[in-house]
């Protein structure tokens, strides 16, 4: 396939959709990371030779997709066309599909999802509460494609934003209507796109370069994995439009080397791309020339950072400069670059498709669009969500996420990565968008919202981020490398039992100067883990360093194991499993756990199925 | 530089410098004009010979108006029309106190941090020495690299484990022992043996008028103890 | 180290021996041998005409490179801030026990290297355990002798 001109893409996609049968069946089967992980490529295959067994081969898809969205319940299937939502499935469950759905064409109730508050079984995708309240713009048309295919993306009107703008705008209208539409970088610090597209455009410079930042590092976040796994083209054509409109001709994707998925499928996107002749000289006939490469970080969080990244783009350690002179300016090679991130770029062909007006209608007064988030940790209904900006984190976390598990109690919720913060239940109904997370100390970040229940210890999480950022950061700085450094010490002093009360002052001045004086955003927001905890949950810093109680039983040099002899059967599992010989006790007798010998392993606790193991 | 690249060479900007307005070259770094002015601020991985670093923070300053200023690191900051510079406000004091607490902490023995401690009026360090011997300034790096065109040093590791070294930690064969590095390194040599030398601040400086620091900070001290440093904070005014 | 050299050649050629390549190329090389001998870095700095002490600053930057070689097989605990809360420290400090080896290393028989991984993007399963490529999902220090035992 080769389109030389924008009209020939019409008829191309005319062609292509006339060869699609919109009624033949076909099973969407999620390959997204979460199912992968449980085995769905062995369910896809049952599916394939299943229906290779009834002969119908020619008569019903399969296709693997990129990540549906609800990880909770995994594997997970779409039978098109009537989307008929399937999970938690097995291999063994495949014959019975077969047979029923695509066959008898009935369902099987037991792999539907049952919405516990209605008290029923939910039949398609569109009626699971997870996705009702969603507005997937940038994930939904993930399982409607498969990412190897550009024919499928064409399919579903690929490519026509650069048909459109390729095809009669001039480059300064797409910058304005970027800016018109009002859309914020994604990647963290919510910069204008279309305010950068334009310092870009007219910085000083023959060569510039467009850059797609893919290196996501933050811990619990994996939006731009799933965008690049599931729809790579997506990306491209938003690269493509930026460079025209931006006046560049060479562009680069930095991607985390842990995705090797997401490398596969933006590399294939780029070769079929180049053939297609929508990429490379001449693209569509146009006289725009852009061509793109992949380059593949070395595991680096600071890489994220976009002069790191480009450091790194140069083929030198990821340390970043000082950003006085803006990269706009002075990037890669100290030519004028323009990066953005995965979920930037995947917003721009929908934003060229319906406009600005239609883009700046959805979302709140300083945040427009959809944003996706990868809501994990102690929830319900873990998965990907893109909801439209200004959606409370309740709405979030209690009607899509499903609430907390166990009937445990909601804490907090911490937004942004290790820049971010730690929101305490108090503003729940904070309304979720760029401006609200920062006046509250948090941020939006990328997207990763991690929740916690009372089972959490904030002092923990605030332990857990400085230590990451410490072993993330690159040290050029003093204040950062020796800042976080010492952080960490008073952090795990506080949670070891050793804290003072004047080191919650010490870690007052630290956060200033790491927040004022360091040289990159790594650092300057180091402190927010930190500053919202003590914040929000300053009585938690306290009762570790007053009465040496972690209230959370998690900082294990504050909590103790013990034998409730009242309930301990006697029934020697946990003797059997302590790896540190502190528990003693004849079968069928009261064990006796020695505190000395014991190193909290908590595995006790953990295989007790009589709760005669105490935590204080 | 996007700011000055309007400006031609030769045509100065006003900026305001801790209230008093004066000229200043565009193409200068916002440390450079401060020094012209005569405004000592203390820097510990710049030098004139050599690119700028931006990484020690000490010569940070506080530039913008009202509600939005911040603090910028001086040696890497552009001059414009119209910028509001303050150079001793006590934001940028306490910051810079924190940060020489931050690196003497890290090497206690270093007459320069100390001498810098002195002046700063730094009274006390609130952590763990950890008695090092590098603050990891990257000026050996750059002499060895812009100046004498070896590249026989370099950084590895990051982070905390952040150190510099020859490739491989081995014997460089770019090496030629010039010595260089060593010239320029601020931390090398040993700190004043003032009396209490044993603790993290060698206390004898603070307070006092320090005699060798200002007029002869590149003179070594050989008095052990040096004069100025003998007198208690109680001899003084 | 001449057999390897015309190995290297072919990497270093595939990046056209572009300086700005240098992370792809030797994330390749540690592809080849499991890690980053000490001559093929030497070999890199040369084809690629940079400083060896780049080359040196680089491979040690970078948390996927090793200078040392690594285990047969190669276990990574996910420390992303979702399997933090679901209990990800304790299901490393199980492996390091039943393992005898710290984070970073590797068994002196050369079988396991033991190593974090800030975030596999895995969240909704954590705590994860990567194995040799494989994801273990909803780890416990419990599940993690099975888990050593199914080698």
């Amino acid at each position: 396939m080769k389109v030389t001109s924008v009209n020939e893409l019409e008829a191309i996609r005319s062609e292509i959709l006339a060869g699609k049968d919109q009624d033949k069946p076909c099973i969407a089967v999620c390959g997204g990371p979460g199912c992968l992980a449980n085995q769905c490529l062995e369910v896809r295959d049952a599916f394939v030779n299943e229906i290779a067994a009834k002969g119908l081969t020619d008569k019903v898809d399969v296709r693997t997709t990129g990540c549906h969205g609800f990880c909770e319940c995994g594997p997970i299937a779409l039978i098109y066309p009537q989307e008929i939502f399937y999970q938690g499935l097995s291999i063994d469950d495949i014959p019975e599909i077969i047979e029923e759905t695509i066959i008898n064409n009935k369902t099987v109730d037991r792999l539907l999802y049952t919405d516990d508050e209605a008290g029923q079984l939910v039949e398609t995708e569109g009626e699971v509460p997870f996705y009702k309240q969603q507005m997937r713009l940038i994930l939904g048309n993930n399982s409607k494609i498969d990412p190897h295919s550009i024919e499928d993306y064409i399919a579903i009107g690929g490519y026509s934003a650069l048909a459109k703008v390729l095809g009669g705008m001039q480059p300064m209208d797409v910058v304005d209507e970027i800016k018109n539409s009002g859309i914020r970088g994604r990647g963290g610090g919510g910069f204008p796109t279309g305010r950068k597209w334009e310092s870009t455009r007219n910085a000083e410079g023959d060569i510039k370069y467009v850059i797609c930042n893919a290196d996501e590092g933050d811990p619990g976040a994996f939006m731009d994995r799933s965008i690049l796994e599931g729809n790579p083209h997506s990306v491209l054509e938003g690269m493509i439009i930026g460079a025209y409109a931006i006046g560049s001709n060479e562009g680069y994707v930095y991607v985390r080397n842990e995705y090797p998925l997401a490398l596969k499928n933006i590399n294939l996107a780029i070769k079929q791309a180049r053939e297609a002749g929508l990429l490379g000289d001449n693209i569509l006939g146009s006289g725009f020339n852009f061509d793109l490469k992949v380059n593949r970080g070395g595991g680096a969080f600071v890489c994220g950072e976009s002069t790191a990244l480009m450091a790194s783009l140069e083929g030198k350690p990821g340390e970043p400069r000082a950003k006085y002179i803006h990269t706009s300016d002075k990037g890669l090679w100290d030519r004028p670059s323009n990066l953005n991130n995965v979920e930037t770029w995947a917003n721009i062909p929908l934003i060229i498709n319906n406009g600005a007006d239609w883009y700046s209608a959805i979302g709140t007064e300083s945040s427009k669009g959809t944003k996706v988030f990868s809501l994990v940790g102690k929830i319900n209904n873990t998965g990907l969500v893109e909801v439209p900006m200004g959606m409370t984190l309740r709405e979030i976390i209690f009607d899509i996420g499903g609430g907390i598990p166990d009937n445990k109690a909601f804490k907090a919720v911490q937004t942004g990565g290790p820049s971010g913060g730690c929101i305490p239940e108090s503003l729940i109904d904070l309304p979720v968008d760029y401006d609200r997370l920062t006046e509250v100390g948090s941020m939006m970040g990328s997207g990763g919202m991690i929740v916690m229940d009372e089972d959490t210890c904030m002092v923990d999480v605030a332990r857990y981020f400085i230590n990451f950022l410490m072993e993330e950061s690159c040290g050029k700085c003093v204040p950062c490398r020796e800042g976080l450094l010492r952080m960490g010490e008073i952090l795990t002093d506080i949670t070891e039992g050793r804290g003072r009360m004047e080191d919650l002052d010490l870690i007052q001045d630290l956060s200033e100067v790491l927040r004022d004086a360091s040289l990159c955003g790594l650092g300057q927001t180091a402190p927010n883990p930190v500053m919202s905890t003590l914040k929000y949950f300053r009585n938690e810093y306290e009762a570790h360093i007053k009465d040496h109680k972690c209230p959370a039983g998690v900082c294990t040099e504050l909590i103790t194991y013990s034998i409730d002899a009242g309930n301990c059967t006697g029934c020697g599992l946990c003797l059997k499993k302590c790896p540190a010989e502190a528990i003693t006790g004849e079968t069928k007798q009261p064990h006796v756990l020695d505190a000395g010998k014991c190193i909290k392993c908590g595995i006790c606790y953990d295989v007790c199925k009589f709760d005669a193991v105490r935590k204080e | 530089m996007s700011q000055n690249s309007q400006t031609p060479r030769g045509e100065m900007v006003k900026i305001m410098l801790n209230g008093a307005e004066v000229q200043a070259d565009p193409y200068w770094s916002l440390l450079e004009v401060i020094q012209f002015y005569g405004i000592d601020i203390p820097t510990l991985c710049h030098d004139e010979g050599l690119t700028p670093y931006g990484v020690c923070r000490l010569c940070v300053v506080e530039i913008g108006s009202g509600d939005k200023t911040k603090l910028v690191a001086s040696c890497m900051h552009p001059v414009w029309e119209g910028l509001e510079v303050r150079t001793h406000s006590n934001r940028v004091i306490k910051t810079r106190k924190t940060i020489l607490e931050l690196l003497i902490a890290r090497c206690p023995s270093s007459k320069k941090l100390q001498d810098m401690a002195a002046l700063l009026e730094l009274k006390e360090v609130r952590f763990e020495p950890l008695n090092d011997d590098c603050i990891l300034c990257g000026l050996c790096v750059r002499m060895c690299e812009e100046q004498m065109v070896a590249k026989a040093i370099g950084f590895a590791g990051r982070g905390t484990d952040r150190y510099i070294t020859t490739p491989f930690d081995m014997n460089s064969e770019e090496c030629r022992k010039c010595g260089a590095c060593m010239y320029i390194c601020p931390v090398c040599e040993l700190r004043c043996q003032g009396p209490q030398a044993d603790t993290v601040l060698c206390s004898g400086c603070i307070n006092t008028e320090p005699v060798c620091a200002p007029d002869y900070g590149d003179a070594m001290c050989f008095m052990v103890p040096c004069l100025s440093c003998v007198k208690g904070p109680e001899d003084v005014k | 180290m001449t057999a390897n050299e015309s190995k290297l050649d072919s990497i270093i050629d595939e990046y056209n021996a572009e300086p700005g390549s240098l992370i792809s190329i030797l994330q390749d090389i540690q592809a080849e041998y499991n890690y980053l001998p000490e001559e093929s870095l030497e070999y890199v700095a040369k084809r690629l005409d940079i400083p060896r002490v780049q080359v040196f600053g680089v491979a040690t930057f970078f948390k996927a490179f090793s200078l040392k070689p690594k285990g047969r097989q190669q276990i990574h605990v996910c420390m992303g801030t979702a399997c933090h809360v679901r209990g990800s420290k304790k299901v490393l400090e199980e492996l390091e026990r039943k393992l005898e080896i710290k984070a970073g290393d590797t068994t002196p028989d050369g079988e396991f290297t033991l190593e974090t991984v800030n975030c596999v993007g895995a969240c909704a399963l954590g705590p994860v355990v990567v194995e040799n490529e494989e994801y273990h999902g909803e780890m416990t220090p419990i599940k993690v002798e099975s888990l050593l035992n199914s080698k």
